[in-house]
């Protein structure tokens, strides 16, 4: 306002309309500066997100692909079924070890790709610990097999598929140099990988593991997967979805259609817009505190993770369902209650089936942000290691299970590096499911809203 | 689980009570609907109300109230010898309960059969090695006076888990068979079933204010018995923060509000400038194309949850920002005093204030639309350029506006715990060590939230201290972030009708 009223003396008042003075080419560069300015924040922001999203990319999409070695084991009748009983009673991992150790080896030297002086030890180690488990759930399956021989694709060492992987912008976790270093690899065993994947006996493969296996332990990074947490944050999903929807909607009604102006809605007001602010660590110590403690309620379990998040989760649904109880136009209301439907009727048969599209769009949105909460789940004990599938039934809701975002976090407290690539994994897997869930409401939202 | 299965037999005795009453009532109108008083419906609506609300009320308030009744029953019975020194009743209670839950555990696994867990004795049987057998580690050797109180707190609790079961089900049943005889053509039942609906809706909209509640108890009562231990002039004017295991910590929450404010204040720094700007060239510059390309971008950034951050800081900025620095260091020489850790102060920070970008632009533009399209007219009718509408006219009149949209995204940065956890780091800033060191934004440093995740996480007793720390930073962080909100808020609403 100042330069539109200040006339400086010194200004060039005689100067033609259509050529720029002097003040005006100012006041244009300042113009320009300006939207250079605005158009910068709008790129660091976009490239923050495209940087975002690459990392994660980068990151994680090896780990939807596994190495695997693929050979044909025997399953000797003398050391499976000892007793010859025809039962597998007697069968553990460390019966079925050596069997895969040494069919592997014998396939090495069969090809004769050994590197000199690599001894059967090394080689044995090239093959993950996890892998006599699952050959032991095979073999437990198809008893008819034994005396015969199976094709079979055995997980490979984490070291290993460290070093198969990397490529484009990704540097490879484990090269010769650092294997020098690593006492858990050797350049001799990274050698034999080069030759056995160029005999198409190591490759890598789409990796279902990484969906449906449950977690695994520090030292075992290419067995790790996210059953357990996919499991317990469906379970999640599911509380929130029958404990907030209903109530969020039933206190939307009220607040909304009959609440009269007192100090006591007032009071739940506040509250409610106060909740949508508090951090969400608190609702985690409320969850520890209150249903936990007090209330005696499994730890870890996702009943109570649903329950917290059920809280967190309310003030969202409750304002998305107001915004869309009001934008009801009350011509609607007036018709009903002209034909004789009661308030209540008014409300049931048909403010609220014109709301829903409104009230399930908001919904699905208030789930997608549970979905990603981390830090609440924390303090209520979901950062156990749980290898065990939750009940399928009923009881699953108060046994242990993990979650998709603690999980992640889990991946990242571990020392060895894979778990890098395994928590970027996990993030690109609930990443898929937000987006899921986002286009769903999208969706609803163009299909079923009107406008009025 | 029992309870559960409770719950449904409640619900499915209601569905056939809805059946019934509403059979009966068309019964008692002779088949025709027009004579009732109510829809049919409505009659059949009660009896399920009726069956189910008191039933599944009563047994709400038995499972709250059971184990603080069994509780206080067992402890009356505890002799006083059995509390050994340095021990209190509440804490030979948690390994009585610790025992009674193992002894279910057990039975349930079949590692033994019930009248073995009744009648066990401690003389004759290892208990702590029976439970080990079966998953349930024990922290000491059972003694005999909990083993016995850990019996009768199972026998006291299988007794009332079956007066709850049959109290329930008289309940439900007693409430269909009401409904059933309510159930005339007279009974004025949509009026009934409208009122108590009503109290549900009611009954729904207070658990925001029974979450507060709950909220604000659990932190302060627990704060109580963490102030009971340590005392509050500690925690609050201590400048140092140093947990121990062994007890004889340092509490102080100095350095770790001192973490919290210099992040927030970092992240507020790419924040509000970036999201500022943005908000305006979108709402006063930007054609159609550039908008709905760059306002969905934006808004995505809102959706992605913040251990997305958070695993973005420990892997991608972390390491650029300590690479870029070593390579500083290795140019000139300076810069003596950086660790080779990647999480600082000013990963999450700069991390912290790009989860903010969104937050801060979406509330700006809604402030900036508000001001009345006339003072933008005025305006550029008297000569102004675009940009100095903007600086002279619009920003100075959204400018409470913004003041609150940051007020809030600083009570967000404050409570944001999964961006620090994997950015920040764990270690606590240290005001005496070196002048100058706590200042620096290259350095790690642990925040509130971090801490309350890694002591309530930690392998400590809950009744220690260095555990109930946690409830007290609870507390420093809700009364810090409503505070925030409130005069935010207040700000935001005392200033709006100045333009309405």
């Amino acid at each position: 306002m100042t330069d539109a009223t200040a006339t400086p003396a010194s200004s060039d008042v005689s100067g033609s309309l259509l050529s720029e003075d002097q003040r005006t080419r100012r006041r244009n560069r300042a113009e320009r500066r300006f939207q250079i300015y605005g158009l910068t924040a709008i790129g660091i922001a976009v490239a923050a997100l495209l940087a975002l999203v690459a990392s994660i990319l980068i990151n994680g999409l090896s780990s939807f692909q596994q190495t695997f070695i693929t050979i044909d084991v025997p399953l000797p009748v003398e050391t499976l079924d000892s007793d010859g009983d025809g039962q597998l009673d007697r069968v553990t991992t460390f019966t079925i070890k050596p069997l895969l150790e040494q069919a592997f080896i014998a396939r090495v030297d069969e090809l004769g790709v050994r590197p000199e002086g690599m001894s059967d030890g090394d080689i044995g180690a090239m093959i993950s610990g996890e892998a006599p488990a699952t050959f032991l759930d095979f073999v437990r399956n198809n008893p008819d097999r034994i005396g015969d021989s199976a094709e079979f694709r055995i997980l490979a060492n984490g070291r290993i598929d460290g070093y198969l992987k990397g490529g484009f912008l990704k540097p490879q976790r484990v090269t010769m140099e650092s294997a020098e270093r690593d006492a858990n690899v050797t350049p001799d065993q990274l050698r034999l990988t080069d030759a056995l994947v160029e005999q198409g006996v190591v490759a890598k493969q789409f990796n279902w593991g990484f969906i449906t296996a449950p977690d695994a332990s520090e030292n075992r990074p290419e067995a790790a997967g996210l059953g357990v947490a996919i499991i317990g944050s469906l379970y999640m999903m599911i509380v929130v979805l029958v404990l907030a929807l209903p109530i969020g909607v039933a206190a939307s009604i009220y607040l909304e259609e009959f609440a009269p102006k007192n100090w006591f809605t007032d009071l739940i007001e506040v509250n409610i817009s106060n909740l949508a602010a508090v951090p969400s660590i608190v609702y985690g110590i409320l969850g520890l505190a209150i249903f936990i403690n007090f209330a005696g309620l499994p730890q870890s379990s996702p009943l109570v993770g649903g329950l917290v998040l059920t809280l967190m989760t309310l003030p969202t649904i409750i304002i998305a369902t107001r915004a869309s109880l009001k934008s009801v136009p009350p011509s609607i209301r007036d018709a009903a209650l002209g034909v004789g439907a009661s308030k209540m009727q008014t409300v049931f048969h048909h403010v609220l089936p014109l709301a829903a599209p409104g009230i399930l769009t908001g919904t699905i949105i208030g789930l997608a942000q549970a979905l990603g909460e981390t830090a609440p789940l924390l303090l209520i004990g979901m950062v156990a290691f749980v290898r065990d599938y939750p009940d399928l039934g009923l009881d699953g809701f108060t046994d242990p299970a993990t979650a998709l975002p603690v999980q992640v976090y889990n991946f990242t407290q571990r020392a060895d590096p894979a778990f890098v690539e395994r928590a970027s994994g996990a993030i690109i897997t609930l990443l898929v499911f937000l987006l899921l869930m986002n286009a769903l409401a999208i969706f609803l939202r163009r299909r079923f809203e009107r406008r009025w | 689980m029992p309870v559960l299965y409770l719950v449904l037999i409640v619900l499915a005795l209601g569905v056939v009570g809805f059946f019934l009453a509403r059979g009966r009532s068309l019964a008692s109108a002779g088949g025709d609907a027009r004579n009732l008083h109510s829809l049919p419906f409505y009659y059949g609506s009660n009896a399920f109300i009726l069956a189910t609300v008191p039933a599944l009320l009563l047994m709400i308030l038995w499972l709250i109230l059971q184990p603080i009744l069994i509780n206080g029953a067992v402890s009356n019975t505890l002799p006083d010898d059995a509390i050994r020194d340095g021990s209190t009743r509440s804490l030979v209670m948690s390994d009585v309960r610790r025992v009674a839950d193992g002894l279910d555990v057990a039975v349930e696994r079949g590692a033994m059969t019930e009248a073995e867990a009744r009648d066990i004795r401690s003389e004759f049987t290892n208990v702590r090695d029976r439970l080990a057998e079966v998953g349930v580690a024990l922290g000491s050797n059972v003694d005999r006076p909990t083993l016995n109180a850990a019996q009768r707190y199972r026998a006291l609790s299988s007794r009332y888990d079956t007066v709850m079961t049959v109290l329930v089900l008289a309940l439900a049943l007693g409430g269909a068979a009401l409904s059933y005889a309510q159930s005339q053509k007279d009974f004025r039942a949509r009026n009934t079933v409208e009122a108590t609906v009503r109290i549900l809706l009611i009954l729904a909209s207070t658990i925001a204010i029974l979450t507060t509640i709950g909220i604000v108890l659990s932190l302060l009562f627990e704060t109580m018995n963490f102030f009971r231990d340590y005392p509050w002039q500690d925690f609050f004017l201590s400048g140092s923060w140093a947990p121990n295991f062994r007890g004889n910590s340092d509490l102080g929450v100095l350095p770790l509000l001192w973490g919290t404010l210099y992040i927030s204040l970092i992240a507020l720094l790419v924040a509000v400038p970036v999201g500022l700007f943005a908000a305006v060239y979108l709402s006063e510059y930007a054609g159609p194309r550039l908008r709905s390309v760059a306002k969905p971008a934006i808004e995505i950034l809102a959706g992605i949850p913040t251990i997305v951050y958070g695993l973005f800081a420990l892997v991608t900025v972390g390491p650029l920002i300590r690479d870029a620095i070593l390579t500083v260091q290795d140019a000139t020489g300076w810069w003596p005093n950086f660790g080779p850790s990647s999480s600082s102060v000013m990963t999450a920070g700069l991390v912290m204030g790009i989860m903010l970008i969104p937050f801060v632009s979406s509330l700006s533009d809604d402030i900036i639309n508000a001001v009345p399209q006339a003072m933008r007219d005025g305006s550029l009718g008297l000569g102004a350029t675009h940009s100095e509408t903007i600086r002279q006219v619009i920003i100075p009149a959204a400018l409470p506006g913004i003041v609150g949209a940051v007020l809030l995204a600083a009570s967000r940065a404050i409570g944001e715990t999964m961006i620090v956890v994997l950015g920040a780091g764990a270690a606590a800033a240290q005001f005496g060590a070196e002048p100058g060191e706590f200042l620096n934004p290259f350095e790690a440093m642990t925040t509130v939230t971090v801490k309350i995740v890694s002591q309530l996480t930690g392998d400590t007793d809950f009744n220690s201290p260095e555990t109930l720390v946690a409830f007290a930073l609870g507390l420093t962080l809700f009364v810090m972030t409503l505070g925030l909100n409130v005069f935010a808020l207040y700000i935001v609403r005392r200033y709006r009708e100045q333009y309405e």
